[in-house]
C-alpha cells in the first residue's frame, strides 16, 4: 500500500510534530502496526572513502554513469548528490596551519584551512616564510594539533526527512511516504515538473538530464520490503553505513558519540538526529567530526514548506481582501461610470 | 590497507573499536593514514633503516621478550669465527664474490654445523656454473620464503649456544652490533622521520608487546618491490621475534596480497621456480633423480624432512599409474630449471628471440609490468601470443595502437606476432576457491553461465590439454605431422600423454567440475578415499596429493572450503568458516603461544596449552605441532624429520626449530638486513660505503638505461623520488576496472600527486598537465596538488616525492599513460621482484611530446645525465 501525504495543510498544519511525532508513516495514514521507521546512521568516523556504497547503489538501482570528470577536489569525482548519484562520498582534505600561523598564534584556536592550491600558485621566487613550508607530520602530541593533515570522508545520502518538502510540493503524488517512513519517487508517475528540486533543503533530489524526471535514494525500497539491507549498507566494509530501525540507530549513535568523546575526540557530534531540527529529524543522520559546513552540509536546514500553511493563510487573506477590494471597485466603478 | 584492501580493513577498524592503536608508515598519506592514530611519512626506499632503528631500540633498551627469545629464537646460537658483518666490511658481509656478485654462505653458518648441501651449498663450489649457482640459491629461497611463514635452509649438525646471551658471537650480540648504528638520529637522517615521532612509534610497539599484549605488522606487496624487498620483511621478522609476536593471537606479520587469490597462486604456483606446496622446482644440474633432489632440498629436522611423501604424492596425482618405483615416480617428467626464468627473464628472452610463444591469462604487462615499452617490444618479437581477458586490454592491441606505433618504433605491417584474443569468464561465471592472505580457502559457486564465447580458465586449460593429448595420441596425426621422425619426440610427449587428465565435465559448455580438481589437490589413499591430513601422506606411492599443504581441504569427501558457519555461532577462532592451510590451522607456529612448559604466556593471550592428563595440546586452534608431543620431549640423536623436533621447538618448518633472528643460510643477500639505497637514489648511503645491495639482480642482456645516483655526475638531472601505487577505485593494470563506467567515473584519469611546494618549484598547475621523465621513457599525467605527498627532509636536503598510481593505459573507458613506462628491471635477488616503489625521475609542466619527439626528449635527458650502458651497474 502506498499513501501520498503531499498535501501539507492536511498533514501537519502549524505544529507537525504534534500531529505525528516521529512516525511519519502514521502521519501519512498507515494504520497502526506498520513497520518501524527505518533509516541510515552514517558514522563518518569509520568511513574509509572506498566508495563501495556509491558503486553498490548504482549497480542495484541501475543508475547511469554520469561523466568522467577529474575534478581535482581530492579524491571526490562525483562532486554531489544528484539524479545519477544517490550516495556521494565527500573527501575533505585539510591541514591546520602550523604554529605560528594560526591567528591566535597556537594554530588550535582557528582551524583555518591552508589553501594548498594557492600555495602552489605562488611564484617560484616567493620568499621562504610561507605556509607551504610546513612539513606534514603527525606531531607527537596527538590528533588535532596544528600542522596535522586531516582527510575526512563522509558518505552523504537523501535524509528521508520527517517533514519532507519534496513530498509536500509534488503535484502528482509521485513522491510518497512509505510504510517504513522513507520518502520515495515513483519513476512511472513523476512528470518532471521539478518542483521538488528547489524544495529540498539539502539539494538532494535532482532531475536527470535528457529524462527530466526526478530521482533520488529510495533507501532501497525494493530491498528492505524483502528484509534485505539497502545496497550501500550491505557493501560498506567498515559499518560506516548502518541500516535499521531509526530509534535503535539513534541509541547506537548516542553511545558512539559518547565513546568517541571519552576517547579524546570532542569534535564528534550527530547531525540530523534531532526531531527538533528544521526537518523534524532526518531518517538518514550522521556522525560528523566537525561542523556540517566542513562536509558541505547545511548547518541548519529547514523544511522549505514550513511556512506554507501560514503562506496559504496569508494568500487566503490577501485573496479575500482582493476579492473584497475588487467587489468594492466594481461597485464604486459602476457607480462611477454611471452617467 | 584501507586504500588497497578495504574489505580486509574492516577487521582493523574492528580492532580499533576495541582499543587497538593503529600506526601507518607510508610516503604518502592514504585512506589508511586518515584513520590511523599515528601517521609516519618516510622516504620511499628507507624502511630497513626505520625498522632497523626499532630493532636497535628494542635491544638497547632491553625491551625484548627475554623468555620467548631465549627459548624460541636462535638468539643464543653461536656463529662461526669466520663471519664478518657489514660493520667490519663497510656494508658487505663475508663471502661476497665481487666477480659473480653472489654470496657464499659458508662463513655465515652456526659454529659446529656444516655448510648445507644442495644448490645453496654444494653448488657454490661449482665456480664454472655461475648462473645455475645463483639461480639455484634464489630458487631455494623463493621456494622456502613463504612455506609455513619462513622455513629456512638446512643447518646440518648441532650448533653451540650460550644461554646467557653474552657470548660476542652469539646471534643476539651479532644482531645488536649490526644494528647499533641505526640510532634515532640516523633514522631521522635517512628516513626523514623526526626523532620524536620515531621514538613514539618505538614506545607504542614495545609497550604493546610481551606476555599480555601482542602487536601485528601488516604490509602490502609494496614492501617486496625493492632491490632489498626480502630484507624489509626479514627486518620485521627479527623485530616480531624479539618482541615475541609470532605464533600468538594478535601477532604476526601479515602479507596483504595484490589480487583475490594471489596467495593461492603461490600455494599452487604460477611461478617458474616452485612446485605446489612450496616444493622447489628441480634444477637441470642439481636434480639428477628423485633421490638426489630430495637429499638436496629436504631438511634433516622438521616437516621438510618428510619432503619425499609430498613430492611422491604430487607425482602420483599428476601421472597416476605411470608413476611408480620403476619410473622413479616420473620424476623425469618434471621440467628442469636451467637458470632464471622469471617474468622479466622471459621478456628479455623474447627480445633475444629465444621465447617464441606467450600466454597472458588475466595479466596486462603492456601496462602492469615494469618498463612497459620493453614488454611490448618483447611481445612484438614473438611468433604467437594468446591473451585471455575480459576486454581488449593494451597487451592485446599494442600491435595496432600501442605507444611504439605512435613513436614510429614499430610498424604494424612489420610485426610477425600472431595475436589470439580469447574472452575470459568472470568469477561470478565459474566455481572455484579463493585463497586469501590468511591462507584461508573460500569457495564460490557459479552464479550465471559465461556469456557468448567467454570461458573459464579451467575450461580453457582442461580442453586445451585434452585436445593436445588427443592429437599426440593419434597415430594418424603423428604421421601427418612427422612427429615420430625424431625419436626423442616420443619421450618428449610422454609427460603430456601420461598425465591424469580425466576431470568430469558439466553443463552446456562441458565445464570441468572445479570440485573434482579440489578433490585431486586434496589427495586420496590407496583405496581412493579422501585424505584428511598431510601427515597421512606416504613416500612409497600409496597416496596421491596435488598440493600437500592443501591436504584436508576435501576431508571426508566434503568441500571444507565451502563452510559458511557465521562467526557468532562458533568460538573466536571460527574454524568452521572456510578452510585454512595447513590442516585448518588459523595461526601458524602456535606452539609459541605457550611457554616452553606448555602454559600460555598469559591468560589474555592464551591459545594452546599442554593438557598433562590427556597428554595432548589443546585449545581453540589446531596445534601447529605434533599434537601429543609433550613440552619436555627430547629427540634421540638419530631422529629425523618431525621426530627430531623437541617439545619446545615451535618453528617446525625451520631446520633448528627456532625463529631466525640471523639467517645462517638461504637468504642470498645477507644473513641480516642492511640499509642500502635503492638502485636509483638522490642520496648516498649514510651508513656504509656500499651504496646499493651488492648482489641485487641485474639481468644479463637488459638493454635499458639506469640513472646515476647521488654523488655521481648527472644525478641532479633526476632530482625527485617517485613511488607507484594503487587506488581503491581501480584494479592493478586496469583490466577489471578501466572498462567499467561505475569505477572509471570515480577515478577518471591518470594523475600524479605532488606537494604544493614541488608544484611551486616546477611551475605545475593543479589539474594541469605534467610530464614525468626517466631514462626509460616519459609519460604525461594530470596534476593533483596535495598535502598528502609531503616533502621530506633527508640529510639536510628537502626531498620531493611524486605519487604515481599505475592503473592506466591507452585502452578502455578511462585512459592515461602507464606509470610503469618509467621503471627499470633491477630486481630483488631472492624473489626476482622489481623495484617499483622507489626510483628517481624528473617532472616538468605540460604534456609530453608526441611521435619521435618523445624518444628525442628521453634521449636528451640521458645525454644531459651522461648515462651510458654502464651507469648504475657498478656493484
Amino acid at each position: 500500500m502506498t499513501v501520498s501525504d503531499h498535501d501539507p495543510a492536511a498533514v501537519f498544519g502549524h505544529d507537525p510534530a504534534a500531529v505525528f511525532g516521529h512516525d511519519p508513516a502514521a502521519g501519512a495514514g498507515y494504520v497502526p502496526g506498520h513497520p518501524p521507521r527505518m533509516g541510515f546512521f552514517t558514522d563518518t568516523s569509520v568511513c574509509i572513502g572506498c566508495k563501495a556504497c556509491e558503486v553498490a547503489c548504482k549497480e542495484w538501482n541501475a543508475i547511469p554513469e554520469d561523466g568522467l570528470v577529474l575534478t581535482g577536489m581530492s579524491y571526490d569525482n562525483s562532486v554531489r548528490l544528484s539524479a545519477d548519484t544517490w550516495r556521494h562520498v565527500a573527501f575533505v582534505e585539510q591541514r591546520r596551519p602550523p604554529v605560528p600561523w594560526g591567528p591566535g598564534g597556537d594554530g588550535r584556536d582557528e582551524p583555518t584551512d591552508v589553501d594548498v592550491l594557492a600555495v602552489a600558485a605562488l611564484p617560484t621566487d616567493t620568499p621562504g616564510e610561507w605556509p607551504g613550508a610546513a612539513t606534514v607530520t603527525v606531531p607527537p602530541d596527538g590528533p588535532g594539533a596544528p600542522g596535522e593533515l586531516r582527510w575526512l570522508m563522509a558518505s552523504d545520502v537523501c535524509k528521508h526527512c520527517t517533514h519532507a518538502a519534496c513530498l509536500d510540493v509534488c503535484p502528482t503524488g509521485s513522491l510518497f511516504r512509505t510504510e517504513f517512513g522513507t520518502v520515495v519517487v515513483q519513476e512511472d508517475i513523476c512528470n518532471g515538473c521539478g518542483y521538488c528540486v528547489p524544495a529540498c533543503p539539502y539539494g538532494v533530489i535532482d532531475q536527470r538530464k535528457g529524462d527530466g524526471r526526478a530521482w533520488k535514494c529510495t533507501l532501497c525500497y525494493d530491498r528492505i520490503g524483502d528484509g534485505l539491507m539497502p545496497a550501500c549498507a550491505q557493501a560498506c566494509p567498515t559499518e560506516s553505513i548502518q541500516y535499521g530501525p531509526l530509534d535503535e540507530l539513534r541509541q547506537r549513535a548516542d553511545a558512539r558519540v559518547e565513546r568517541l568523546r571519552d576517547a579524546g575526540v570532542p569534535e564528534a557530534r550527530l547531525y540530523g538526529d534531532s526531531p527538533d531540527d528544521g526537518v523534524g529529524g532526518a531518517g538518514a543522520f550522521f556522525l560528523l567530526l566537525d561542523e556540517p559546513e566542513v562536509y558541505g552540509l547545511p548547518p541548519d536546514p529547514v523544511v522549505t514548506t514550513r511556512d506554507l500553511p501560514d503562506m496559504w493563510r496569508h494568500v487566503a487573506m490577501a485573496a479575500g481582501g482582493l476579492v473584497g477590494a475588487t467587489a468594492l471597485a466594481c461597485l464604486t466603478g459602476r457607480r462611477g461610470r454611471r452617467p | 590497507m584501507a586504500e588497497c584492501h578495504p574489505v580486509g580493513f574492516q577487521w582493523v577498524m574492528e580492532a580499533k573499536a576495541r582499543g587497538a592503536t593503529l600506526i601507518h608508515v607510508d610516503p604518502r598519506f592514504t585512506r589508511t593514514s586518515a584513520l590511523a592514530d599515528v601517521y609516519v611519512p618516510l622516504r620511499a626506499g628507507s624502511d630497513i633503516a626505520f625498522l632497523g632503528g626499532i630493532v636497535r631500540y628494542v635491544i638497547e633498551h632491553e625491551k625484548y621478550f627475554r623468555d620467548y627469545v631465549l627459548a624460541y629464537t636462535n638468539a643464543a646460537t653461536i656463529v662461526t669465527e669466520e663471519f664478518r658483518d657489514t660493520e667490519d666490511l663497510d656494508g658487505v658481509f663475508s663471502g661476497l664474490d665481487p666477480e659473480t656478485r653472489t654470496y657464499d654462505f659458508a662463513t655465515w653458518r652456526y659454529e659446529g654445523t656444516r655448510v648445507p648441501p644442495g644448490p645453496a651449498g654444494e653448488q657454490d663450489q661449482d665456480r664454472e656454473d655461475r648462473d645455475s649457482r645463483f639461480e639455484a640459491a634464489a630458487t631455494r629461497k623463493a621456494a622456502r620464503g613463504e612455506a609455513h611463514g619462513a622455513g629456512g635452509a638446512d643447518v646440518p649438525g648441532r650448533a653451540r649456544t650460550d644461554e646467557t646471551l653474552r657470548h660476542p658471537r652469539c646471534v643476539l650480540q651479532i644482531v645488536r652490533r649490526h644494528f647499533s648504528r641505526y640510532t634515532p638520529e640516523m633514522v631521522e637522517e635517512i628516513c626523514g622521520v623526526p626523532r620524536a615521532t620515531f621514538l613514539r612509534v618505538c614506545e607504542l610497539i614495545t609497550s604493546n608487546s610481551g606476555r599480555d599484549r601482542t602487536t601485528a605488522f601488516a604490509y602490502a606487496v609494496g614492501w617486496t618491490q625493492h632491490t632489498v624487498g626480502v630484507q624489509y620483511i626479514r627486518t620485521a621478522s627479527i623485530l616480531q621475534s624479539l618482541l615475541g609476536n609470532i605464533g600468538r593471537p594478535g601477532g604476526g606479520i601479515l602479507a596483504l596480497r595484490g589480487h583475490a587469490s594471489i596467495q593461492g597462486s603461490t600455494d599452487i604456483p604460477t611461478l617458474f621456480n616452485l612446485l605446489p606446496g612450496y616444493i622447489p622446482m628441480p634444477h637441470a644440474l642439481a636434480s639428477r633423480d628423485l633421490e638426489t633432489f630430495l637429499r638436496a632440498e629436504g631438511t634433516a629436522k622438521g616437516y621438510w624432512g618428510d619432503m619425499r611423501s609430498y613430492v611422491v604424492s604430487l607425482l602420483k596425482a599428476w601421472w597416476g599409474d605411470a608413476a611408480d618405483e620403476s619410473t622413479d615416480f616420473c620424476f623425469d617428467h618434471l621440467p628442469r630449471l636451467t637458470g632464471s626464468h622469471g617474468t622479466y627473464d622471459t621478456v628479455l628472452a623474447q627480445l633475444h628471440g629465444v621465447c617464441k610463444g606467450y600466454f597472458l591469462m588475466g595479466e596486462n604487462p603492456a601496462v602492469g609490468s615494469i618498463n612497459a615499452r620493453l614488454q611490448r617490444l618483447g611481445m612484438a618479437n614473438l611468433d604467437w601470443l594468446v591473451v585471455r581477458d575480459f576486454s581488449l586490454i593494451e597487451s592485446a592491441t599494442w600491435w595496432k595502437d600501442g605507444p611504439e606505433i605512435e613513436t614510429g618504433e614499430l610498424r604494424t605491417e612489420d610485426i610477425g606476432t600472431e595475436v589470439f584474443f580469447l574472452p575470459a569468464a568472470a568469477h561470478t561465471e565459474k566455481s572455484g576457491s579463493f585463497t586469501n592472505t590468511q591462507r584461508l580457502l573460500q569457495w564460490h559457486g557459479q552464479a550465471v553461465e559465461p556469456a557468448g564465447d567467454t570461458r573459464s580458465d579451467l575450461w580453457f586449460t582442461y580442453h586445451l590439454g585434452r585436445r593436445i593429448r588427443e592429437k599426440l595420441a593419434d597415430a594418424g596425426y603423428r604421421a601427418r605431422m612427422n612427429l615420430d621422425e625424431d625419436e626423442r619426440a616420443v619421450d618428449r610427449d610422454r609427460p603430456v600423454l601420461d598425465l591424469t587428465w580425466d576431470y568430469p565435465t558439466e553443463g552446456v559448455q562441458d565445464e570441468p567440475e572445479a570440485e573434482a580438481v579440489l578433490a585431486e589437490i586434496n589427495g586420496r589413499d590407496a583405496e581412493g578415499w579422501p585424505l584428511s591430513s598431510y601427515e597421512q601422506l606416504a613416500g612409497d606411492g600409496s597416496t596421491t596429493c596435488g598440493c600437500w599443504i592443501y591436504c584436508g581441504v576435501h576431508a571426508d569427501g566434503v568441500n571444507q572450503a565451502d563452510r559458511r558457519k557465521p562467526g557468532q555461532e562458533q568460538d573466536w577462532v571460527a574454524p568452521e568458516w572456510g578452510w585454512a592451510w595447513p590442516a585448518n590451522r588459523r595461526i601458524l607456529y602456535n606452539r609459541a603461544s605457550a611457554d616452553p612448559e606448555g602454559r600460555p604466556w598469559s591468560e589474555r593471550k592464551a591459545l594452546l596449552r599442554w593438557d598433562a592428563e590427556r597428554r595432548r595440546w589443546t585449545g581453540p586452534d589446531v596445534p601447529d605441532f605434533p599434537a601429543t608431543r609433550p613440552p619436555d620431549f627430547r629427540p634421540g640423536p638419530d631422529a629425523t624429520g618431525p621426530d627430531a623436533l623437541a617439545g619446545d621447538d615451535p618453528f617446525i618448518m625451520q631446520a633448528d626449530g627456532k625463529a631466525w633472528l640471523y639467517a645462517p643460510a638461504g637468504v642470498v643477500d645477507g644473513p641480516l638486513p642492511t640499509h642500502y639505497e635503492p638502485q636509483e637514489s638522490p642520496f648516498t648511503n649514510a651508513l656504509y660505503g656500499q651504496q646499493r645491495n651488492p648482489v641485487r639482480q641485474i639481468l644479463d642482456g637488459d638493454p635499458e638505461y639506469l640513472h646515476p645516483s647521488d654523488g655521481d655526475p648527472g644525478a641532479e638531472v633526476f632530482p625527485y623520488v617517485t613511488t607507484t601505487y594503487r587506488l581503491t577505485e581501480h584494479h592493478t593494470a586496469g583490466g577489471m576496472s578501466r572498462w567499467l563506467p561505475y569505477l572509471s567515473e570515480l577515478q577518471p584519469e591518470f594523475f600524479c600527486e605532488v606537494s604544493p611546494e614541488l608544484a611551486r618549484e616546477r611551475g605545475l598547475e593543479h589539474l594541469g598537465w605534467a610530464t614525468i621523465i626517466s631514462a626509460r621513457n616519459a609519460i604525461e599525467a594530470r596534476v593533483l596538488v596535495t598535502d598528502r605527498v609531503p616533502p621530506i627532509d633527508v640529510r639536510g636536503r628537502r626531498l620531493h616525492q611524486i605519487g604515481l598510481p599505475y592503473h592506466w593505459g591507452p585502452n578502455g573507458y578511462s585512459t592515461g599513460d602507464a606509470a610503469n613506462e618509467l621503471l627499470h628491471l633491477v630486481l630483488d635477488p631472492n624473489t626476482h621482484i622489481q623495484e617499483a616503489k622507489a626510483l628517481t625521475v624528473d617532472i616538468r609542466p605540460g604534456r609530453r611530446p608526441r611521435g619521435p619527439a618523445l624518444l628525442a626528449l628521453v634521449s636528451d635527458y640521458r645525454r644531459r645525465a651522461g648515462i651510458t650502458e654502464q651507469t648504475g651497474r657498478e656493484m
